[in-house]
């Protein structure tokens, strides 16, 4: 771990840090009296210097972002936290919540001051009743010590945060239908640009809004601390910095780390306590359950864990929930699993997605039951292309990656599936649909 | 009916939010506490008439999202993750031993109305897991003896 450097985590194990008082002690506030000090442009600046991208998953880079908000606009602004931690393999937004809340609340109040903002949501999901209650608890401490509020640090500047609870809803996770939510409507996907404009411009109730993932705002408290171009020396050319990851699966010792960007999965493995008892392991999820999966060969666990390396390699670094299986796990039988989800999680409100997943769950029901037919496998990966690119949001689009993953490592495993008797010569021909990737 | 205290809660609520309609989820919230974990028709209908909504945009909401109970739950709500992070370390094992021993299967609630388990898509704690949640409370690295160890914890209660 020793070469891991802890920017995020340094103070994580001390006793009480969720207390306003230890963290003070450990540095705590130093970055929002230093912040309040700067005029907006020159925070966006030093998250210019930084690199940090988002950590939610997209990795858009957070300063574009920030520095989109309206200069002269008469609408107020507001900051929404997405807390809505819910793809299957990430845990790391509930550890920051539970054992670090005060560095998630001065990030808030420091992006706040950014973007101009005097109302603050943070949206979590309705499962995290200790992390709302760690948050809601550093949110009163904060009120308490004059860090939220009226005139804040005697600047003037106004401050309220909120912490919403959701009620149990991964399509919430994605930014137009979190912010539904939070409005009180069903959590349904909006309109995106180019037909209705960014949340920068009109996100809740019409006004300009700036969304952002607990760890991306958490880390803007130790880059204010230390500087952006200290914290761009970590990391790679594109992907700066670190980022936390939750390790899980067949490892000895799977936990939330935090990871230089460009670390070789193998090296992080190896973090994570090697393989569980030794047992040799088939293949990984790089970044939560709907990045495609890869194995686990030397070619692939010698890649650097980043956006480009993962991306070039047909996967994506997502929101760091790396998951590695053993030869136990049958790579249909998860999937199945994994379709399940996905099915019960669409929200309907467009035909790709609604119909798309129901059916991928449907035929892998059927080839887990033995009825599977040999045409499935071209059917399966023909509902994938009219879902990926089709759908209002990147729900579709996490359904389908995950069987493009499975079938181009481990068609195999689905073809010993299928009875004997179905190898036949019939073959499925699918109708011809442009751009579709085969 | 809500209480007076739930209604003070609300309104507080409301003024958190520039309009009214935000507060629906929290309110829904509130009603399930009020109503004894889930949202009857009746609850729906207080809500709607509380924040000024259509009866039926109520209802859309609450049943949109799965932690709002349609029908009543027992006292303790057993949900196991069988998601994949939990499944591939024994989280079907785990649903199962926990309704033997309970005598009920997935989706159901014990005769004395003590108890329901459900299986729940990914909690967030695949770092630890298998994992469940009873109300609002995480257990995590379960084991069939943690499990066992629960429950009769939960029943002598």
């Amino acid at each position: 771990m020793s070469e891991q450097p802890q920017i995020l985590f340094k103070y994580r194990t001390v006793p009480g840090y969720d207390n306003i008082d230890v963290y003070q002690k450990n540095e705590g506030y130093t970055a929002l009296r230093k912040a309040i000090k700067m005029v907006p442009d020159d925070i966006i600046n030093e998250l210019k210097l930084s690199g940090l991208r988002g950590r939610g998953g997209a990795g858009f880079p957070t300063h574009i972002k920030w520095n989109g908000i309206p200069k002269n606009w008469d609408r107020p602004h507001y900051l929404v936290i997405n807390a809505d931690e819910g793809e299957p393999g990430t845990a790391k937004d509930r550890e920051i919540m539970n054992l670090m809340p005060h560095m998630l609340v001065e990030g808030c109040i420091i992006a706040s001051w950014a973007i101009r903002a005097n109302n603050c949501y943070i949206y979590v999901r309705g499962e995290y009743m200790e992390p709302i209650a760690s948050v809601r608890k550093a949110v009163e401490q904060a009120y308490a010590a004059g860090f939220l509020g009226k005139n804040i640090l005697g600047t003037g500047f106004d401050l309220d945060i909120t912490v919403h609870q959701g009620a149990g809803s991964y399509e919430c996770g994605e930014e137009s239908a979190l912010m539904s939510s939070l409005m009180g409507e069903r959590g349904m996907p909006r309109h995106k640009p180019p037909s209705a404009p960014l949340p920068v411009i009109s996100g809740v109730w019409n006004s300009p809004t700036i969304i952002n993932n607990v760890e991306t705002i958490a880390t803007v408290v130790p880059i204010i601390n230390i500087g952006g171009a200290e914290y761009s020396k970590w990391g790679t050319e594109r992907s700066k910095g670190t980022k936390l990851f939750t390790i899980s699966g067949h490892v000895n010792k799977p936990a939330n780390y935090e990871i230089v960007l460009g670390t070789p999965i193998r090296k992080m493995l190896e973090i994570a306590g090697g393989p569980l008892n030794g047992k040799p392991l088939k293949f990984l999820i790089p970044g939560g359950s709907s990045t495609p999966l890869l194995p686990a060969t030397d070619q692939y666990l010698n890649l650097a864990m980043d956006y480009e390396t993962m991306g070039a390699n047909g996967t994506m670094l997502g929101s760091g929930g790396l998951m590695f299986f053993n030869e136990d796990v049958s790579v249909p039988k998860l999937m199945t699993r994994l379709m399940h989800f996905y099915a019960h999680e669409s929200c309907g409100k467009c035909t790709p997605c609604r119909e798309g997943t129901n059916w991928l769950t449907k035929i892998h029901d059927r080839i887990m039951a033995g009825g599977g037919r040999y045409e499935d496998l071209d059917l399966l990966l023909d509902i994938c292309n009219n879902i990926g690119g089709r759908s209002f949001c990147a729900l579709g689009d996490a359904a389908a990656m995950p069987i493009q993953g499975a079938m181009r490592f481990f068609r195999n495993e689905y073809e010993a599936l299928i009875p004997k008797e179905s190898l036949s010569k019939r073959v499925f021909t699918p109708l011809p649909i442009a751009g579709a990737v085969r | 009916m809500f209480s007076e205290e739930a209604k003070t809660q609300l309104d507080n609520l409301i003024k958190k939010y520039p309009k009214k309609k935000a507060a629906l989820l929290p309110a829904l919230w509130i009603a399930q506490e009020q109503y004894g974990g889930y949202v009857p028709p009746e609850a729906l209908r207080e809500v709607a008439e509380y924040l000024d909504l259509p009866p039926a945009e109520v209802e859309g909401v609450a049943t949109f999202y799965t932690m709002y109970n349609k029908t009543p739950v027992g006292k303790y709500h057993i949900e196991v993750c069988h998601n994949i992070a939990c499944m591939v370390v024994g989280a079907d094992d785990l649903i199962e031993h926990i309704g033997d021993k309970l005598g009920i299967e997935k989706g159901d609630t014990t005769a004395d109305r003590k108890f329901t388990l459900s299986g729940a898509e990914c909690l967030g704690a695949c770092a630890n897991a298998p994992c469940l949640m009873i109300g609002p409370k995480y257990y995590e690295n379960v084991t069939p003896e943690l499990a066992d160890k629960i429950v009769d914890e939960l029943s002598r209660k």
